[in-house]
């Protein structure tokens, strides 16, 4: 396995190149280094002067990817590319392009994103799953039908909906909790229901159905109908055999995206003015800052890759069949 | 054994019954709302609680230029002069100044100049500012000594740097008095290398030296960072500038070149506020910036409040600073002031709120409602919440809603110093120049253009036509009849009326454009409007925009594209008709009029002059105008600048925005001041009658509470019933 979860990671190193590459082609397609820079200096009394210095002081004056006017490797190296890239491969994010500290705010950031993201991801699971056996016990019968009208109905609802309901109806109109905000501590977990609530909610209806699938399917198995045959109970039937053996997609499911939950929701740390670091990319790509942009991608590509090898080590411990070589 | 099993069961959910109502009571016995998002400890506090959508990307006063850094700024920070907070029109009044400083007019040799020397003849004025003794500075470890006077942190090392995020770890801080000598320091500060000033261009060209001083500095920083390397320290006091110059402990003098009265109102904003060069060495020193502790993230001032909590992903927090010289309430205001309670406050000391809190607020949904449930003490109206709040009145009159007013909120409502027009391109062949064609077809669709309509679709009646450049309030305006353009509008007894649109069909034609067609060729006429907005409410006003053009037969092709590329259109000269607008710095016709200068154009001047117009005779008038004092000859001149402009029509002249905020009854002295950075000193709270409101608008709301649990049972019970059905049920029915 070691020598499989080496190989996995040479081969994260050309996908991680890749994507910084297209990451900086598509923001410096969008914006310029002028562009960046006007925003930077404000918008009133900036000059040609102050934009060419601004540029300089921030390693922006040189070629995008090519140095036509250097020689050798120097064509290369001497870019903007390759000066605001090789050192994030040693996990070193320098400073935003005001100034500030980028690995000192992402571990700021990080907490009040996994606050949101790790009850919700709980409550959540519990919730669909309960939610699918509850119809796959009743498969069949209205309670069965019920439910899965009832996930597509909150399928087919918009998540801009919920948080906005949810707003209005819990904290605006049955003022049950505040609208928006966030605290550390135990203050903090009055600001939290919402939006975990509104989480768990608005992923149940897609959730459920997707366990659902699971549990019928694992029910219709020639080792269920041989548990049934044996007379077992049909709750230990389904808590037993049906539900174990459902959850090796469940458990890799949610195992792929448990490196990411470190990213934050962007929407919903919007609405409820959560500082995850969800918001701090928002806010980056709209202050132009390419230095955080860039770090943020490449984290999230990295928390990617990592939840697929998680994945894979996953299966291997859920499913004894699994083999990794 | 079953009946036990039954009764165990029973008791349990009993005591979870008993527990969940237990909790609910316990949640509100304290009496607070439960959607209150701040500690219920500060109920009652002198606390100030306000909002921020976007984090300040500066609280350096060198670098601080926009509204939501000026916000935090302009408290912290103390210029020489402020703004009068109650008179209008807006007044310079001393700060920490111990007077409005007077221009000394000097020839080129030095000699003093009489006052009415004429501008041309005047090579440099000098201004001497004396400031008040005894002003002393927050409390900040950069003052911190030692029992022999040396500085605690002047000399950090990596290992005292040990255990230190943020300001607040340094155990221990001092203060000192405030002395002239800081600032000729942040003056020089603004022709620093790194710390790139927006205004430092523009001061270049009028402080003695400023401009060489930058490449001096620029010089001395490249030496100093080869031998240094991290923690590079410009001691700025040993670097002098010509053109500031510190006379005493408490005087201080800049020389500009020239004649421009308008430094006066740049000595009001936080540019011109005092930095000691201790403090600038203690953040320089290596480590600091790596911990983000920088002068741009902590501001030290000797204003009333000092920031004590900068964390702008969530909260920033002013603290009364208790070292604040003092200062009192102003005896005099408006004629109306009294009458509104604005003087109720008159000569009692400054600051009468203790604690600002600054919530992180990205979005207007949740901002807006929690504003109505009382957790911000003013608010701003965006265009989502208007119908909420304001209802206009059949003779146009703005009033609030019924609701609101039931709430005992309070509405003000000022004319922004601010224009928003739409710009022709007078670099471009068809509609700029200054031929007579031109000329018409741009007034043609200014007067098709129906700047009164957009006001009332598009922002609710929030602005006022624009007839010039210069908006009510700032001199230079000219209100009534006179005040009218008469390219645009008749006048009548009821009003300036926007002129017929066949008035406009036939400047058309007289432009060579009869029916939107080209007179020579027969093609129609196909104008460009090149614009940044996306999104549907940007749709609707550019369908509106084209509507307009097609009420002369003239085809508007909407060029849309990003914010980027439209900035590089309006800098290369390549849009055609485009909207812009402008945020006056300071209360001075100048800060209008330079909009229409032609050397300060935005192609190849990088200026204002979104327009690219330049007109000989308006220039020229310019130059005399903006060096010259308030006076009858002065707006005179002012009339002759906005004739000509009206005539050559480079702008549709657009609007003046209103602005609309609104405030909670325990919230008081709120007069909208648009120049002052500094009016939160002046506003008081009463604390009592916020808790008593929040506490009878925020009663939780239980039954849905209630509801739930018992849809959950509703639920469950058919479902538990079920599944013992199904457990007991046979293969066989019937069988046992």
């Amino acid at each position: 396995m070691f020598a499989y979860i080496v190989r996995r990671v040479a081969y994260a190193i050309p996908i991680l190149i890749g994507v910084n590459v297209l990451t900086f082609y598509l923001f410096f397609v969008v914006n310029s280094p002028d562009d960046m820079a006007r925003l930077h200096l404000g918008m009133k009394h900036v000059t040609a002067e102050a934009i060419e210095k601004w540029k300089v002081d921030h390693g922006y004056d040189k070629p995008l990817l090519l140095n036509s006017a250097a020689d050798g490797v120097s064509q290369l190296t001497d870019t903007i590319f390759f000066e605001k890239s090789v050192k994030l491969f040693a996990f070193d994010f320098g400073f935003s392009d005001d100034g500030r500290d980028i690995s000192y705010d992402i571990s700021q950031r990080m907490l009040p994103s996994l606050a949101i993201a790790i009850p919700a991801l709980l409550v959540g699971l519990l919730a669909n799953i309960s939610f699918a056996m509850l119809m796959a016990f009743f498969r069949g019968t209205y309670v069965d039908v019920s439910g899965v009208i009832l996930c597509v109905i909150l399928m087919s609802i918009s998540g801009m909906f919920y948080i906005i309901g949810g707003q209005f109806l819990l904290a605006k109109l049955f003022r049950l909790m505040p609208i928006s905000g966030y605290a550390g501590g135990f203050d903090g977990i009055k600001f939290i229901i919402l939006p975990v609530l509104i989480g768990v909610i608005s992923g149940i209806g897609s959730g459920s159905r997707w366990y659902r699938t699971f549990f019928l399917e694992e029910a219709g198995k020639d080792f269920v109908r041989t548990a049934r045959a044996k007379g077992l109970s049909e709750s230990l039937v389904m808590f037993r055999h049906v539900l174990r053996n459902a959850m090796i997609p469940i458990v890799t499911g949610v195992v792929v995206v448990l490196p990411l939950l470190f990213m934050g929701s962007l929407l919903t740390e919007s609405f409820f003015s959560i500082p995850g670091l969800g918001s701090y990319t928002i806010d980056a790509i709209n202050k132009q800052d390419f230095a955080v942009v860039r770090v943020m991608v490449f984290l999230g590509s990295v928390l990617y890759i990592v939840g697929l090898i998680l994945v894979d080590i996953t299966y291997t411990i859920v499913d004894p069949r699994v083999r990794l070589s | 054994m079953q009946p036990d099993r039954s009764h165990n069961k029973h008791q349990w959910q009993t005591r979870l019954a008993l527990l969940c109502g237990l909790l609910l009571a316990l949640a509100a016995c304290d009496g607070q709302p439960w959607n209150r998002p701040y500690s219920a400890a500060d109920a009652a506090r002198n606390i100030y609680y306000a909002s921020f959508s976007e984090r300040p990307n500066h609280l350096d006063p060198a670098q601080s230029y926009s509204s939501n850094e000026v916000l935090f700024t302009g408290q912290i920070y103390e210029p020489p002069l402020q703004y009068h907070y109650l008179k209008r029109p807006y007044e310079l009044i001393p700060l920490t100044a111990t007077a409005v400083p007077q221009a000394r007019y000097l020839d080129e040799q030095g000699n003093s100049l009489p006052e009415d020397t004429p501008t041309g003849q005047i090579a440099f004025s000098e201004y001497d500012i004396h400031i008040l003794p005894g002003i002393h500075y927050q409390p900040h470890p950069a003052f911190a000594r030692d029992a022999q006077g040396n500085l605690l942190y002047g000399h950090l090392t990596a290992a005292d740097l040990d255990g230190i995020h943020t300001l607040g770890d340094f155990s221990a801080t001092g203060s000192r008095e405030l002395v002239a000598a800081d600032y000729v320091y942040q003056i020089k500060r603004l022709a620093h290398p790194k710390l790139h000033s927006p205004i430092f261009g523009l001061m270049s060209e009028y402080i003695a030296g400023l401009e060489d001083y930058a490449a001096t500095l620029e010089q001395a920083w490249v030496k100093l960072a080869a031998e240094q390397g991290q923690g590079v320290y410009l001691d700025l006091s040993g670097y002098p500038l010509e053109g500031v110059q510190e006379l005493d402990r408490y005087s201080y003098r800049i020389r500009i070149h020239g004649k421009y009265p308008q430094l006066l109102y740049w000595l009001a904003m936080p540019f011109f506020a005092p930095v000691p060069a201790e403090v600038d060495a203690f953040y320089a020193q290596a480590g600091m910036s790596e911990r983000n502790i920088t002068l741009d993230w902590y501001p030290v001032g000797t204003g009333p409040y000092m920031l004590t909590i900068n964390n702008p992903n969530r909260q920033m927090v002013m603290e009364r600073n208790p070292n604040f010289h003092g200062e009192n309430y102003p005896q005099q205001g408006e004629p109306s002031d009294r009458a509104a309670g604005l003087l109720d406050d008159a000569g009692k000391p400054l600051p009468f709120i203790d604690r600002i809190v600054f919530s992180l607020e990205k979005e207007d949904i949740p901002y807006w409602n929690k504003f109505l449930q009382g957790y911000y003490d003013s608010s701003g109206i965006t265009s989502d919440s208007f119908d909420q709040a304001i209802s206009i009145g059949a003779g146009g009159e703005v009033s609030l809603t019924d609701a609101m007013q039931q709430q005992g909120i309070q509405l003000n409502t000022a004319v922004a110093t601010s224009i928003s027009y739409t710009g022709f391109n007078m670099l471009d062949p068809v509609v700029g120049g200054f031929s007579e064609n031109a000329r018409k077809l741009r007034q043609a669709i200014s007067i098709a253009i129906d700047t009164e309509e957009y006001i009332s679709i598009f922002l609710n009646g929030r602005g006022i036509p624009a007839q010039g450049m210069i908006p009510p309030g700032i001199f230079g305006y000219v209100e009534g009849a006179a005040g009218i353009n008469s390219v645009m509008y008749d006048v009548t007894p009821q009003g300036p009326r926007r002129k017929p649109i066949e008035e406009a069909r036939r400047l058309l034609a007289e432009a060579g454009y009869p029916d939107g067609r080209d007179v020579e060729t027969g093609k129609p006429l196909v104008l460009n409007f090149d614009t940044a907005a996306v999104g549907p409410d940007a749709k609707a006003r550019l369908d509106w925009l084209t509507k307009q053009f097609a009420k002369l037969d003239l085809q508007l092709v909407i060029r849309a594209t990003d914010y980027n590329r439209f900035q590089d259109k309006m800098l290369k000269g390549t849009a055609q008709i485009f909207q812009w607008g402008w945020n006056a710095d300071y209360p001075d016709p100048e800060n209008f009029l330079f909009l229409l200068y032609g050397p300060n154009s935005k192609v190849g001047k990088n200026g204002e002059n979104a327009a690219n117009y330049t007109n000989p005779d308006f220039d020229r008038l310019f130059e005399q105008v903006k060096s010259m004092e308030n006076s009858p000859q002065r707006a005179r001149l002012i009339e002759q600048m906005t004739a000509i402009a009206r005539q050559d029509a480079p702008w549709v002249w657009g609007l003046f925005p209103k602005q609309f905020s609104l405030h909670h009854a325990w919230y008081k002295n709120a007069k909208p001041n648009l120049m002052a950075n500094n009016g939160l000193k002046y506003k008081r709270i009463e604390p009592e009658l916020r808790a008593r409101l929040q506490a009878s608008w925020n009663r939780p709301v239980l039954w849905p509470l209630y509801a739930f649990v018992l849809m959950l049972l509703a639920v469950i019970l058919p479902a538990l019933v079920g599944y013992r059905r199904r457990q007991r049920q046979t293969a066989v029915p019937g069988a046992h």
